[in-house]
């Protein structure tokens, strides 16, 4: 401004046109556009969690310490709440998950990112990105008609498996998180500088050696970020719970068992348009809170992770 | 050379060289068996369905009798809610997007928070979307019931931080420069994004968001809770038509344990399966074309 008043034809010059004017009300306007979209975002997770808080607290209310016990049968007369078959249900599919998942994810991982040629990691990269596309629905499928029938119920070793099994279940939530940890993990391990490699090249180390000891420890929060959100992943998972574990709360320690999931029992619960608040109807919410905090809680961890690792080689 | 090279390796000891060995098995097995398993899992649905398939399983409507039983009702379905879905999402992700990278200013506590917002949004459990959309959608304050309109926006929520993500990769690929020499020659923030940055950020945001919409295709989960595994033998007419989608006809077929419904959804799945391969080849080839469109 100080310069426009030491020269009258700069004031001219300055002096914004009906062009200029036009243009720049056409930018805040699409800037107010533009912002008002980024809330959208915001107001789907107040909405998530308006949707769930109300109604868990006023089942809990009604139910209080019944949620401690070891039964399961919200949607029958009389109900109850006893949500541990949920938890020992969730918790034995995913950890099959997991087992089956950590090694052939990691594999994959540390195949793409310290033994595989450039070519050859163009043809890998795009398999597992089908293998992460091939939806819930046709996993549970596969897991229901050929997994428990031809593996589980010929060779489960304890008990007499039918056709709902949780270590079926469990293998197929395990293939689809699989691509999730290797394609994590993997940008981990393929960020790691390479000085460090060829440190240990040079200091004789094998190429297996360099990949487990030396890449594998400087990516390790990246690896762990890739596991957590894995883990998050298999525990919402409903589909592949519910069509291949079925939809009966058992409390067992047996994988050869039917068991229900926490949100394969919001998804069974569901499917029955359920009355606004009846019983069925607000339970569902309960358990969504507590899937929807346990989730929570795994991806800022697993985020946090990546971002640390982001800060250290980035 | 060659003796170096003998003398080199004869330094590592058996031992290890067996562990190097074995341990290339490991990965090499499971990089095969990653593959084998797609694979095996279309053989087996081929196997099962394959003789089923024929225009008539797309032509017919669903029926309890196997020979006039098809998926043109959840075809059609999926088509309309995924359609609805990606014309709510894809805009507002996108302008999201631009949002936070280009307009926004410098990070600060605002846009750090919508960021955390945005990251975990992208991991919350796909059946969580679907009671959001039970509580507040199909009933409670919009209460617009089991129709296309509330399945197309939970579908939609659903993808929006995933194509948010996606754009702004998309976005900062773009060199800066281009911006940069647009508003030295006195453009508007608005113009260098919209004549430059956009353009160049489209074959990215276009594929990401094809694999975004492919995702919403095979969901299941969520429209469990808006009523869309029911019997449905008419397509969607509106946004407010009732529907069911091709992977919950698909469920449908596979809870009945009648052999013929077997068949039916291992048909349902191949279809599935088909139109997203077709859905990700497109989103690869179109992103092969803009680089080599780009190189020349």
């Amino acid at each position: 401004m100080s310069t426009t008043a030491q020269s009258g034809t700069a004031v001219m010059s300055l002096a914004p046109s009906t062009h200029l004017r036009r243009r720049n009300l056409i930018q805040s306007v699409i800037i107010k556009l533009m912002a008002s979209a980024t809330l959208i975002s915001v107001l789907v997770t107040v909405g998530i969690v308006l949707s769930l808080l109300p109604t868990t607290f006023r089942l809990l209310g009604e139910i209080t310490t019944q949620v401690f016990g070891t039964v399961w049968a919200p949607l029958f007369t009389p109900s109850q709440y006893g949500m541990a078959p949920l938890f020992t249900g969730t918790f034995i599919i995913v950890l099959i998950a997991m087992v089956i998942a950590i090694p052939i994810g990691l594999a994959a991982a540390i195949f793409l990112s310290d033994y595989a040629t450039f070519n050859l990691r163009r043809i890998v990269k795009p398999i597992l990105e089908i293998l992460a596309g091939i939806p819930t629905v046709v996993l549970g499928l596969f897991g229901l008609y050929v997994v428990n029938p031809e593996l589980v119920e010929k060779y489960w070793p304890i008990g007499d498996p039918l056709a709902y099994t949780a270590v079926g279940a469990g293998l197929m939530t395990g293939i689809l998180i699989i691509p999730i940890i290797a394609s994590v993990a993997d940008d981990a391990l393929s960020s790691v500088p390479r000085a460090m490699r060829e440190a240990a090249y040079a200091l004789g180390a094998t190429r297996r050696e360099v990949a487990t000891k030396v890449v594998l420890n400087a990516g390790l929060s990246g690896v762990v970020a890739a596991l957590i959100l894995a883990f998050a992943r298999a525990f919402g998972e409903t589909t592949i719970a519910l069509m291949v574990a079925g939809s009966y709360p058992k409390l067992s320690a047996n994988p050869g068992d039917p068991m229900q999931t926490m949100a394969s029992f919001i998804g069974f619960a569901g499917i029955g348009d359920a009355e606004v608040g009846s019983s069925a109807y607000n339970t569902i919410f309960l358990v969504g809170t507590v899937l929807f905090t346990v989730t929570l809680i795994l991806n800022i961890l697993g985020n946090r992770f990546i971002s640390r690792f982001r800060e250290a080689y980035e | 050379m060659a003796t170096t090279s003998t003398s080199l390796e004869s330094r590592v000891s058996i031992d290890r060289r067996i562990r190097d060995i074995s341990f290339t098995t490991f990965l090499s097995i499971s990089i095969v068996a990653s593959l084998a398993f797609i694979f095996y899992i279309i053989y087996r649905l081929y196997n099962n369905a394959g003789y089923l398939l024929s225009w008539d399983l797309v032509r017919f409507f669903p029926s309890y009798d196997i020979d006039t039983a098809g998926f043109q009702s959840s075809i059609m379905g999926s088509i309309w809610v995924v359609g609805f879905a990606t014309l709510f999402a894809v805009p507002v992700g996108v302008m999201t997007a631009l949002y936070l990278e280009e307009f926004a200013g410098k990070r600060n506590r605002f846009t750090a928070l919508i960021e955390l917002n945005i990251q975990n949004l992208a991991g919350v459990p796909a059946v969580v979307f679907g009671l959001i959309g039970l509580a507040f959608i199909a009933r409670g304050p919009l209460s617009w019931g089991f129709t296309v309109g509330s399945a197309a926006i939970v579908l939609g929520m659903l993808i929006l931080p995933v194509i948010i993500i996606i754009t702004r990769e998309a976005i900062r690929a773009v060199p800066p420069s281009y911006k940069e020499g647009a508003l030295a020659l006195g453009a508007t923030q608005w113009q260098a994004v919209n004549k430059l940055v956009i353009p160049s950020a489209i074959p990215g945001t276009a594929t990401g968001s094809i694999l975004a919409v492919s995702r919403a295709m095979g969901e299941s989960a969520p429209l469990l809770l808006l009523g869309a595994l029911s019997f449905v033998t008419f397509n969607p007419t509106g946004l407010d038509s009732g529907f069911t989608i091709l992977p919950l006809a698909i469920f449908k077929y596979a809870s009945d344990s009648r052999e013929e419904y077997q068949v039916l959804a291992s048909a349902g799945s191949l279809i599935l399966l088909a139109i997203l391969f077709a859905m990700n080849l497109f989103a690869i080839l179109l992103r092969d074309y803009t680089l080599r469109k780009r190189n020349i």
